[in-house]
């Protein structure tokens, strides 16, 4: 029997340029080009004045650990504990929940407000994740 | 809604609580139904309103026999019970129907005829929370904890407290599940189950089931109970993934629905005798205490630990001993909104004496959703 797997994201229509976005090494958001509002998770709409006059761009990828637990039991399928579940908060406004790489997964590693850097971590060859690691620098 | 227009004529919890693996969950819904009829002096051909959360209507109205005029069917997590009891109140005034049952039910821990909740690959959990190793609301709840914790000053020992303060309720309770007394040290030192939380900060996992009856207050008082009036009312929705709440310092729902609540019951903080607050984890209480305005936020968890909510206390909270030591069934609004009823009624095992006034606020979700209910013993 196989391994259990990781929880693999399905796209959709309206998800799908985050999805290509990964796989090219980009992290996208979406602003409104009425308001300027810039939103997470996508959508073909500005969640905050409903224009549907928006556009992707490609995100600095910066942001700070606004919060995160360290995960020991039960694990999720194809995760070993302890793990971080994080929640960053990105450089341009949203958050997003993620993992944080290269750094122990430790209460006194893992700092809040800590300064991070997107990463992307490829699950197969459709599916890449957003993840994050200690800024350099 | 107009205040003290609509009450509670029957309460009852499953004749069995904790682990039933004689009962399906849809048995252990009409349990319940039947012990809250029988306490209200009803026939089933009574009711012609029900709501219920998870199990459709259709499920249970047609298993119990219940032919109703009116139904509603939502189900946004634990604190459905609170929103059906809302709704049910405005569907009574508004002459939809005149007498609604209210049921829950879960098998939590046998999982008998319960079905699985799954998390689609193409929905925006499924897509952008679940990659990352969510696996159950363990490891999701406690997520804003650390932030809430650093932006208040918030201790360890503090959240410790939390359970500890509802074992001791517990102890009073003959049907709580947890009775024996903790200490702050045992609290963090018991396993870890999701830093900064452990196994005493995480609820139980039980089977169960409670239902109530609502009807306008004027037939209330034909009844064989003592009637408990719904004096005030709120709920509202946020967002089904933990990592879009607006912040990690308060919820948006909880400041909703609670405001609402005590509005339009017209009441202060200083009226409210009893208190619960839907403790799925044990940061809950503190966002409770914070969003609901009994205090500022950073005094939430020296409150606690100073021993203002314990038996004695100047604020009496979570009175059976909460999901950490009452039970838990996965849906625990139903179960605060028993004890807020035997308070009202001067039956609960730690009662409180002389309470007039309880709130009840709710939880769905990790912070999805929240319904508060101001009740009454007096019109
Ligand atoms: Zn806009």
């Amino acid at each position: 029997m196989a391994e259990p797997q990781r929880a693999r994201p399905k796209p959709t229509p309206e998800t799908q340029h985050f999805w290509d976005g990964t796989k090219a090494g980009e992290l996208r958001l979406q602003r409104c080009d009425a308001c300027a509002h810039v939103y997470f998770p996508p959508r073909p709409f500005c969640p905050s004045c409903a224009s549907r006059k928006v556009s992707i761009f490609k995100a600095s990828g910066k942001g700070f650990l606004y919060s995160y637990v360290i995960n020991h039991r039960p694990a999720a399928p194809g995760f070993t504990p302890p793990y971080a579940i994080a929640v960053v908060e990105l450089a341009e406004g949203p958050r997003m929940m993620s993992n944080i790489i290269d750094c122990p997964q430790t209460p006194e590693a893992l700092e809040l407000d800590m300064k991070l850097e997107v990463a992307f971590q490829a699950l197969d060859d459709k599916i890449t994740l957003p993840v994050f690691r200690p800024a350099k620098g | 809604m107009r205040r003290n227009q609509v009450a509670v004529v029957g309460a009852a919890e499953t004749t069995e609580l904790g682990v039933v693996p004689n009962a399906s969950q849809l048995q252990l819904h009409a349990d319940a139904a039947l012990n809250a009829i029988a306490d209200a002096g009803l026939k089933l051909s009574d009711i012609d309103g029900f709501a219920t959360a998870v199990e459709t209507p259709q499920q249970v109205c047609h298993y119990l026999g219940i032919k109703p005029t009116w139904v509603d069917g939502t189900s946004v997590g634990g604190c459905s019970f609170m929103l059906h009891v809302r709704h049910a109140a405005a569907a009574i005034e508004a002459g939809l129907c005149k007498t609604v049952l209210i049921t829950h039910a879960e098998s939590g821990k046998s999982m008998i005829g319960k079905a699985p909740r799954s998390i689609p690959a193409d929905s925006l959990q499924g897509q952008f929370e679940a990659p990352f190793g969510v696996y159950g609301p363990p490891s999701m709840f406690p997520i804003p904890v650390l932030r809430f914790m650093k932006t208040y000053g918030i201790t360890h020992e503090q959240l410790a407290a939390v359970a500890v303060v509802q074992r001791e309720w517990a102890a009073k309770n003959p049907r709580a599940m947890m009775k024996d007394p903790i200490t702050v040290a045992d609290v963090l030192n018991s396993r870890m189950i999701a830093y900064p939380f452990r196994l005493l900060q995480c609820c139980l996992v039980t089977d169960g089931g409670g239902a109530l009856i609502l009807t306008s207050a004027d037939r209330a008082r034909d009844f064989p109970r003592k009637p408990v009036y719904i004096m005030g009312t709120g709920e509202s929705v946020e967002t089904p993934m933990v990592s879009q709440m607006e912040t990690f310092n308060s919820s948006r729902a909880f400041k909703t629905a609670g405001p609402l609540a005590f509005k339009e019951a017209g009441i202060a903080h200083k009226d409210v005798d009893h208190l619960m607050i839907y403790d799925a984890f044990a940061h809950l209480p503190l966002f409770g205490l914070g969003d609901l305005g009994f205090m500022p936020h950073e005094e939430t968890g020296k409150f606690i630990a100073d021993g203002n909510t314990r038996p004695g206390g100047k604020l009496p909270l979570n009175t059976n001993g909460g999901g950490l030591s009452y039970m838990h069934s996965g849906m625990y609004g139903m179960y605060a909104l028993q004890e807020s009823v035997r308070q009202m009624r001067g039956i609960a095992p730690a009662q409180v004496p002389n309470a007039k006034i309880s709130v009840c606020h709710g939880v769905g979700g990790m912070f999805a959703a929240s319904g508060t209910i101001v009740f009454t013993n007096e019109r």
